[in-house]
């Protein structure tokens, strides 16, 4: 027997009858042709109508699949996967102010979630105060507004720190917001070597798709690293970096352009950390990844098998990892935004539940399932309700939970999971010689490649290429549900109102004194002593407000702004 | 003789929200359909958004938002046209809005708003229709 699965003797036999069988489907399609002039998946890849042994033949099981926990975790990153512990249900929430969100996270936590996640409002996603002028209109609405440490401590009243883990997406400001994250739980008694959690903290795919933007791409890699470092040493439980293909994948990629150009991602944060004197065994493990699941089933399972691959392989040929944990792309997922319909909302309950299942089969540790009604907003506590079940539905009723990496072995799936690592790989080969993340980010090259996927999704769409239910086929008007949430406009004014008085009662003196130790810090060169999260962590508990940090920020290292290409 | 000059649009992003694919697939079409564009990026203020449409010269805003905030961006741009009497750029929104919004942004004088679903060629096929060049270019 060969290297691969199949002995040679096997495969001439399969390739004789593959072609007979060939045959036979041509003629029957004389009687009846195929719907299609050609099948694609979603982001437009060919695929074949059968496939057999032939299209995995040069695979051996033990280098390219292996076992559940092992190199090079194709099949899943623990031995156990969902049989000794479910996937953490973390539905993304934030809405109006702090108590508000705090509100929706007791509701979930009654309803069986496992795990928050914390959506912030668009000022406190790019460094501002709801009195910024660039802010008005926007407190609340889509997300939870955070101004200062007294608003983190009424986000996360009445929960345990120590118990529950709190992902938190924000970006440019991230090091800031875990300060006050940090500085709170400290103030509340908890333990920070205790804590667990994740900060997204991707700034390169703001760059790329989500532009949350504020600092240019330099020192937005500095702050990165700064917040690594003091994770490795001070906070071993947090993964520090979710790197993020969620946004290039709504922004309109392809699964292979996010499968990229977030492995690259984390290739170029892995490289800063190695510049700044980190062992990559140190911090690799707490490294994460968040991976979209779109509506195309068989395409993201395959995304998700070739991501733990690449990535495995990766870190031990390329960066010589030693320890496997360094190896493993463990990740959250969310099903696809940009797959939901405004047109007959209710339909978008069967598309998150199959892009759910999906993520499962894909092998995901923790999970967001979108509502129904995130077309239009964010989610009312109907649609939320639902939403959560869903997954609570597919863990404990379908038996897909059951069997670790179930559809391994299946020679489609394979073979797709084969697809993918490949041209991915090609990209990260185009991306190396272009000189990295930040001069292709630079060059313009990954945000034109996602912006000509959607406008060629789109007119396929228009032309009736790609279907849409609802929309280009069955269209349908589209109904108001009658339960969407809506933010009251007033809650600027008192949010504006509360951190004024806020203000006003903090002891200036230390407060000075601690953002002179941040400027000092950050005008510094990026090591060890000039870390801004010591002086971050300071300067929150003496009162300073996410935009002052930013400011400084903003003043030290400069600003950047979209080129608005497209 | 008198020759009618390719219509101006300015796409524009009012707000702090970065959902900008539909801004930029929309920019291309129109671009696509013969129009000269003039793309803002994300993160514009109204003030930024009028005073760029009135250097650029557009005949036509395409404002894209989709945080919710539309209700304070989408009247402040038209109240900064009127002050910059340049009222006769012509304003039309795209985005997600709650269906009793929509009426309110058409009475402060948004022309049309075009909602999810929308088929580029009707929104080319639209400003084809309802917009003219505001002054012809003598030949």
């Amino acid at each position: 027997m060969g290297k691969g699965m199949f002995s040679e003797s096997q495969l001439e036999r399969m390739e004789r009858e593959y072609q007979d069988w060939l045959g036979e489907y041509q003629k029957a399609l004389q009687r009846l042709p195929e719907r299609l002039e050609r099948f694609s998946t979603v982001s437009d890849m060919e695929v074949k109508s059968l496939y057999t042994p032939l299209d995995i033949k040069g695979k051996d099981y033990f280098q390219d699949l292996g076992f559940p926990g092992q190199y090079p975790f194709t099949r899943g990153v623990q031995p156990t996967m969902y049989r000794a512990r479910l996937w953490t249900m973390r539905m993304f929430a934030g809405l109006g102010t702090a108590e508000d969100t705090n509100k929706r996270f007791h509701y979930l936590i009654e309803h069986g979630e496992t795990g928050l996640s914390t959506a912030f409002d668009f000022p406190t996603l790019m460094g501002y105060d709801t009195e910024a002028p660039v802010a008005r209109g926007e407190c609340g609405k889509c997300g939870v507004a955070i101004d200062t440490i007294e608003d983190m401590q009424r986000l996360f009243a009445g929960i345990n720190l120590e118990e529950v883990t709190t992902s938190m997406t924000i970006n440019p400001p991230a090091s800031v917001i875990w300060a006050m994250y940090i500085a709170n739980a400290e103030n509340e008694g908890y333990d920070r070597k205790k804590l667990g959690g994740t900060i997204q903290n991707d700034c390169l795919k703001e760059f790329i798709a989500q532009k949350t933007l504020m600092l240019p791409p330099e020192p937005s890699l500095r702050l990165v690293v700064d917040t690594v470092e003091f994770g490795t040493y001070e906070v071993p439980r947090w993964n520090t970096i979710s790197i993020s293909g969620y946004h290039i994948r709504e922004a309109g990629a392809t699964a292979v352009q996010e499968l990229a150009f977030t492995i690259y991602d984390g290739i170029t944060y892995v490289e800063e950390c190695i510049k700044r004197g980190l062992k990559v065994d140190d911090f690799a493990g707490r490294l994460s990844f968040f991976w979209n699941s779109h509506i195309d089933f068989f395409e993201e399972i395959a995304k998700m098998r070739a991501a733990r691959r690449l990535w495995a392989r990766i870190m031990k040929e390329r960066f010589k990892a030693q320890k496997p944990r360094s190896m493993m792309c463990r990740f959250h997922t969310q099903t696809a935004g940009c797959s939901l319909t405004a047109q007959e909302p209710y339909n978008n309950i069967i598309r998150t539940t199959t892009e759910a299942l999906a993520a499962v089969l894909g092998g995901t540790q923790s999970l967001h399932t979108n509502s129904l009604d995130e077309v239009y907003m964010i989610p009312s506590e109907e649609a939320v309700r639902i939403a959560l079940r869903t997954q609570q539905i597919l863990a404990d009723e379908t038996g897909v939970a059951n069997v670790i990496d179930p559809l391994a072995g299946s020679y489609f799936v394979e073979a797709l999971t084969d697809k993918m690592e490949e041209e991915a790989m090609a990209y990260i080969r185009k991306l190396d010689e272009l000189g990295g993340m930040v001069a292709a980010i630079e060059k313009d090259y990954p945000q034109m490649e996602i912006a000509d996927a959607a406008y060629q999704f789109q007119q396929q769409v228009e032309r009736g290429e790609k279907i849409i239910i609802g929309v280009n086929k069955f269209p349908s008007d589209r109904p108001e549900l009658e339960f969407v949430l809506r933010i009251d406009d007033e809650l600027e004014n008192f949010q504006i109102e509360r951190t004024r008085q806020f203000k006003e009662k903090r002891d200036k003196v230390k407060l000075q004194k601690a953002m002179d130790e941040l400027r000092r810090r950050c005008e510094g060169p990026p090591c060890w002593e000039n870390n801004v999260m010591p002086a971050l962590i300071d300067a929150v508990r003496a009162g300073a407000t996410e935009q002052e940090c930013c400011d400084l920020y903003r003043e030290v290292f400069g600003i950047y702004t979209d080129p608005g290409t497209f | 003789m008198s020759e009618e000059r390719k219509l101006r649009i300015l796409i524009a992003k009012p707000g702090l929200d970065g959902h900008d694919r539909g801004a930029r697939v929309i920019a291309r079409a129109f671009r696509d359909a013969g129009f000269e564009v003039i793309y803002t990026g994300c993160h514009q203020t109204p003030e930024q958004i009028v005073n760029t449409a009135i250097q650029e010269d557009v005949d036509l805003i395409g404002l894209s938002i989709l945080s919710g905030a539309h209700r304070y961006s989408f009247p402040r741009v038209m109240e900064l046209l009127k002050e910059n009497n340049a009222e006769d750029i012509a304003v039309i929104g795209g985005g997600i809005f709650p269906l009793e919004d929509i009426p309110k942004l058409k009475a402060v004088g948004i022309k049309e708003i075009f909602e999810p679903g929308a088929k580029l060629e009707e929104i080319v096929n639209w400003v084809r229709t309802h917009i003219k060049p505001r002054k012809a270019l003598v030949a």
